[in-house]
């Protein structure tokens, strides 16, 4: 009986004490992990969205509760003001969901860039969306706050040829991003004075 | 078997080096060496694993039950395993995307658990330190080793630097994984042949 005891209390002590260390480290390398993670994952769409602010976006971020979900904002300052801010954005595209960052100036609502984070399109045709700047160049300077469509939708974006479907996604996450900035606009702007 | 303390530690560069002598962990060894810089990530990675979990262990050995050694054995590896996870992950996240899966797998590893079991439930703290560095810097060195010959004739690169020039054709075969094997086993043979002598 002293025998089993002894073996419970041995376990329990040790599990509880690695379960505070982890918890421990795991609370102090919350922040870095994150950092790292958007450097990585979405750092090198973000920054050639945002080319050429003199701020580091990655840093420059905040969140935004919108319903259920936390967007993440990453503000870019250009000529000292901090006017533009990219975020995400989901479409369906032709292997299931498109991730897009968008930039936008909150002046005048323009698209200044957008980019492909992550997909799964095909490699070749649909994969063009984000390896061919062609697409996004399409939608630069137009206004954000209204529908976008492909061509043979009647729309006025000019589809990457044999990837309607993809090009369809892209534009259903641009419109969806604009639903999103529409909503969130005032409080975008309320966030961005403090980068000022 | 009073070795000193230099004895526990170079007995890990030669005598048993795994995984060439110890044949163990060849899981890690035959998938992240495809080049110089996964192996010693790897490598480090193993060492720190090791050298905390020998100390934890060894202080540890007079209150563990024998039944569930093990058991505690696992506990305290696979603590300090994600504890390497979550660093890599702040630090070096791009080393940790390579590695991938392989740095939670150190937790079966069988040199961290053989060391545990073999060697620091039965010996004193100091001893276990140099233990735990002698194994993982020889598995270290082995990795780095073994990535080294896999990298320069696999990519024509050494830590990424192209060594032949451009007009070396690359011999893909070495950076899959059958050239892992053939190359282990390469370098296990001349090691018994330098041994016989």
């Amino acid at each position: 009986m002293r025998e089993i005891i002894k073996m419970i209390v041995v376990l329990t002590v040790l599990s509880c004490f690695s379960g505070g260390l982890l918890a421990a480290i795991r609370g102090g390398t919350k922040d870095k992990i994150e950092n790292q993670q958007l450097e990585f994952v979405k750092g090198p769409a973000i920054r050639n969205i945002l080319e050429g602010c003199s701020n580091d976006p990655i840093v420059d971020r905040f969140k935004i509760k919108d319903g259920d979900i936390e967007r993440s904002f990453f503000v870019g300052v250009f000529d000292g003001n901090a006017n533009t801010v990219a975020f995400e954005s989901f479409g369906k595209g032709f292997g299931g969901d498109i991730g897009l960052m968008i930039g936008v100036t909150i002046d005048d609502d323009k698209i200044i860039n957008l980019g492909v984070t992550t997909h799964s399109e095909t490699p070749g045709v649909g994969s063009r969306a984000k390896s061919d700047p062609k697409l996004s160049n399409r939608f630069k300077g137009l206004d954000l706050v209204k529908s976008f469509k492909v061509k043979p939708d009647g729309g006025e974006i000019d589809a990457i040829s044999g990837a309607t479907v993809t090009s369809r996604g892209v534009c259903s996450g641009v419109t969806e991003a604009g639903i999103v900035y529409k909503r969130l606009k005032s409080q975008v702007a309320e966030k961005l004075k403090e980068f000022k | 078997m009073a070795k000193t303390i230099t004895q526990e530690f170079v007995k890990g560069l030669w005598d048993e080096i795994p995984p060439f002598r110890l044949v163990l962990g060849l899981c890690p060894t035959l998938a992240v060496t495809k080049s110089v810089e996964n192996g010693l990530g790897m490598g480090v990675a193993v060492i720190f694993v090791l050298v905390c979990s020998n100390v934890l262990v060894s202080l540890l050995r007079k209150i563990i039950p024998s039944q569930v050694r093990i058991a505690c054995f696992i506990v305290i590896i696979a603590t300090f395993v994600i504890v390497v996870e979550l660093l890599m992950q702040a630090f070096t996240y791009a080393l940790f995307l390579k590695l991938g899966i392989f740095i939670p797998l150190i937790v079966v590893n069988c040199i961290v658990l053989g060391r545990a079991e073999a060697f620091a439930y039965k010996n004193g703290i100091v001893a276990s330190i140099a233990d735990g560095f002698g194994i993982g810097t020889g598995f270290t060195i082995s990795l780095v080793a073994l990535g080294a010959i896999r990298e320069v004739f696999g990519s024509g690169t050494f830590l990424g630097i192209s060594v032949f020039g451009s007009s070396f054709q690359p011999f893909t075969f070495m950076i899959e994984a059958p050239g892992a094997f053939v190359c282990l086993g390469l370098m296990l043979a001349m090691m018994n042949l330098a041994g016989n002598k």
